[in-house]
This record gives C-alpha cells, structure tokens and sequence, in this order.
C-alpha cells in the first residue's frame, strides 16, 4: 500500500490507521485527525465570508466542501494553505492546524506549508514550460532533489502517480500546455504532488473537463488517498458522492453539516443540505 | 417540502406517488374479489380477477422503467432517492399481491362447489380480512407518512401467521378425517398460505415506508412462529 515516499513524515505517521483504502464506506470515526479548523471566521474588508467555522480533515480521506456559489466552500479550502494571504483585505480568524501546529503562527514559513499543502485549481494552468519542467520545478527550489538522476526520478513517479506518466514519457521536452485540457489538469496535479505534500487541496479540479477526463482524475484521487489526505470543493454532488468519505456542506458562510458521505446524500440531519442536494433551493 | 427548483422533477415523483397508490388501490380489490370468488364460488368473478392481475403487472413494469429512467436521468439524492427506491419495491410487493390474489382466484376454479365447509370458511375470510386490513393501513401511511402505523402493521402481521397456523392444522385434521376432501383442502391450504403470504407483502411495504420516510431502516428480528416447527409437530 505504501510507496517509499522522500518525505515520509514520520511524526504525522505515528498512529496508522487500519483500513481498506478502497473501501468508500471506510469508518471514518476513528481516523486521525490531519488539520483541524476551529472557530474560523474569514473577513473580506468590512464582509464576512465564514462564521465559526469547526471542521476537521481526516488522514487519508477525501473530504469534499459541497455549497452554492458564495456559501464559503472555496474560502475555507484557501484558508487550508493561506491562499487567503494573497488577497490584501482578506483577514483569517480562529484556529488552523495542521498536525496541531497553527499555521498562521507567525513562527510559520508560508512557503514550506503550501509544500506540505499542495494545491490543485479549477483550470488546468500549467507553466509555460516543457512537461518535464512543469513537474521538476517544485522539488528544484525546495531542493528535494540531490542530482539530476534524483529529480528525473521524482519526475516520473510523480506523472506515474497523476496517471499521466505512458502517455508523456516520450515527449517529456514538449510543453506542458500543449496537452489536453484533462492530461494538463493531471499534470498539474503531478506538479503538486512531486513535492510530496502531505494534503491536496483541490478546487472544483473537473469542472473544465470532458467526462472521461473527469473520471481519469477521480480514479487518480481515489488512489491517491491511499498516500495523501485530499479536501475538494466541487459543484458537483454527484462527484462529491463518488469521490469522497467525508462531506461538508457550507452555506452562507456557515458549516450546516459535515458527516459520511454515504449519510449526508441518502439521509442528510438539516433540512437545508437536504434541499440543497435534491435541488430545492429557492 | 419545498418543491424542486426542476418543476418537472416534482411532478415526476407526484406522478410515482400517484401510480402507487392507483396500484395499491387495484390490488387490494383482486385480494377483496379473488377471496369473494373463492367463499362465493363465483367463478366470472374468479375470471375477472386473473384478468385484472395483468393490469397490475402491467402498472409496475411502467412504474418500474419511470423509476429507472428518473436514476438515470436526474440522479436523486437522499428524500427523492429514498422515494424512488421505495416505490420500486413497493410496487413490486405489490405486483406480487396481485399475483397471490391471482392465484386464489385460480384456485376458487379449481374448487368450485366442492368446497362447503362453514368453519374453513369462516377461518379464510378472517385471515382475508385481517390481510386486507394491513394492506390498506399501509397504503394510507403511505400517503399520510405516519411512522406509527408502519410499526404497528408490522407487530400486527404476527395474528395473520398465527390464524394461518390454526387453518392449517384445521385443514390437516379435515384431510385425516376424510380423504376425499383432500384436493379441496389442499388448494385451501395454498389459498390460505397465500393470503399469509399477502400480510407478509404488506409488512414489506410498511417496511419500505419506514425507510423512506426516516432514512434509517426498522430493526430487523420481529416476532415470528415457524410454520414449518409447527407442520412438524403436527
């Protein structure tokens, strides 16, 4: 199950869970507990966008962040791995922890976190550079890798964990934009991983691809779990059923539910989630 | 509820609602003519409800393929998808009732004018009855969505299998006395059997109900006497 991974972060791992990694009703009550947010409240200027959020992220599970457009789903994603920082008026309060470290104490290097934090967006934007570039360029400036043979190494486990490794490997010089919308968007997600991070973030990752490239990266995000701990924001219900163990449900800046997800789409508690997933908002 | 934003999905599941209980409602006359036919031996009503029978089979077979054309097309999530599944299975307890009434009625044929005991009589219209009455409590609280009723329909399902269990030993001690009356007594027995078989269906539905209104399913272990236990006895 587990790949040797350059990072293995030994002190995260103390307590392994047990578990069927392919299993969609995994038991998710006793998972460890991979970041943690409390109390969290996000301001844009004078607007605030989050109300007390309480959420938990799971080890090694997918939590999907399912909402209307402007319910805080994103907001919440970006406060994962202070994305929120590059907005100037933007203003976090509450707790965020990853591994019980707080990761806007100021002790924190913003850079280092978003490695250990990777992130995925809703449009493929792979640099201009050839696809060997694209994924070698995170590991060189954090300096993971030691020669070049090492960095060729990452490279390809990394495109061979996104899927994406036999359809590139010979055209490795070619640029990374001159693939198609979904191998671009699994390069991407090569390019966050090849710094092993710990957590994925992901922000509606499908919602610019064809079906069958959507069902690519949901087999790839199932894999992926088996290694990393994953929260999406996606508009999609039914990819948040297929893809996730953990479902959350935001609504006008407030956490309404969070649960299985087998519970929260055939027997959600609040009678808001339940209109939202059947279609009843009005 | 508030309704769907997607008019036509609502008026989707209103229509499957409606069909059920049309359903129910055709159902439940086949069990009432079929059990008539039988104690009047009133074989054109006999005939009647094997043709009816069709009817039904017909309904859930559409039924069924609006179930699963709304899965397919519109991917209903928690209340709808629980509504969905219900009504599958309902209608397909359902189709199964007619089918038993179906079979009564073929049996009531079978019989005809041999069958003039007062007492069996008397034992197949209460389980009838009874049968009946559980049928009808479900498909109300079906409409209605009362939770009470669907347990209680299941705890009453017990007295049906107990009448079932004297008709039966009734029917033995008949054959024993008298051989002659054996075919007779047999189909009764099946008759008989299948009428057990209908409160059984009902407590299906009120099961199915159960789930689709709450989410969660009634606990499973309810109070039964083994049939075959007691044919051993016997």
């Amino acid at each position: 199950m587990a790949i040797d991974m350059a990072n293995t972060t030994s002190e995260t791992n103390a307590a392994p869970v047990a578990q069927d990694a392919h299993s969609a009703s995994v038991s998710t009550a006793t998972s460890k507990i991979k970041m943690r947010g409390q109390d969290v409240c996000v301001y844009y200027g004078d607007k605030q966008a989050l109300f007390d959020v309480n959420l938990d992220i799971r080890q090694n599970h997918v939590t999907s962040l399912i909402g209307p457009s402007g319910c805080g789903k994103s907001t919440f994603l970006r406060t994962l791995n202070r994305m929120n920082d590059t907005i100037d008026i933007c203003r976090v309060e509450g707790d965020i922890t990853l591994d019980q470290e707080n990761i806007y104490d100021p002790s924190i290097d913003v850079v280092e976190l978003r490695a250990r934090v990777g992130m995925v967006f809703q449009k493929p934007n792979p640099f201009p550079k050839s696809i060997f570039e694209n994924v070698a360029y995170g590991p060189r400036i954090h300096g993971l890798a030691k020669t070049k043979t090492d960095l060729e190494e990452i490279v390809a486990t990394s495109l061979q964990r996104a899927g994406l490794f036999n359809e590139v490997k010979d055209r490795l010089d070619e640029p990374g934009t001159g693939l198609s919308g979904g191998q671009q968007q699994r390069l991407c997600i090569a390019r966050a991983i090849a710094v092993s991070p710990e957590v994925i973030l992901m922000d509606e990752p499908c919602s610019a691809l064809d079906p069958i490239a959507t069902a690519k990266v949901e087999e790839l995000i199932d894999e992926l779990r088996e290694n990393y701990t994953i929260v999406i924001v996606t508009h999609s219900m039914q990819q948040a059923a297929r893809v996730s163990q953990r479902t959350a449900f935001f609504h006008m800046g407030n956490l309404v539910e969070e649960g299985n997800t087998d519970d929260i789409f055939t027997n959600p508690n609040d009678q808001r989630t339940q209109d939202y997933i059947t279609g009843r908002f009005g | 509820m508030k309704d769907h934003i997607v008019t036509s999905f609502g008026e989707e599941l209103k229509d499957i609602a409606t069909r059920i209980v049309e359903m129910g409602g055709l159902a439940e006359t086949l069990v009432k003519e079929s059990v008539t036919a039988l104690l009047k031996a009133d074989s054109a009503l006999a005939r009647k409800t094997i043709e009816a029978d069709r009817r039904l089979d017909e309904m859930q077979s559409k039924l069924e393929e609006m179930c699963i054309s709304i899965i397919a097309r519109r991917q209903p999530m928690a209340s709808d998808l629980r509504e969905i599944i219900a009504a599958m299975r309902i209608s397909n307890d359902l189709e199964r009732v007619g089918d038993m009434a179906k079979n009564v009625a073929k049996r009531a044929l079978a019989i005809e004018g041999e069958f003039n005991s007062k007492t069996l009589a008397v034992g197949v219209e209460h389980m009838a009855d009874l049968s009946l009455e559980q049928l009808k409590a479900v498909l109300d609280a079906y409409t209605s969505g009362d939770l009470e009723v669907v347990s209680s329909v299941r705890n009453r399902d017990e007295e049906i299998d107990a009448l079932y269990n004297s008709l039966f030993r009734q029917l033995l001690t008949y054959m024993m006395e008298d051989p002659r009356s054996i075919t007779m007594c047999a189909h009764l027995l099946f008759c008989a059997k299948n009428i057990e078989r209908i409160g059984d269906h009902a407590t299906n539905i009120a099961e199915n109900i159960y789930y689709m209104v709450s989410g969660s399913h009634l606990p499973i272990d309810r109070p039964k006497s083994d049939d075959l236990e007691l044919s051993a006895k016997a």
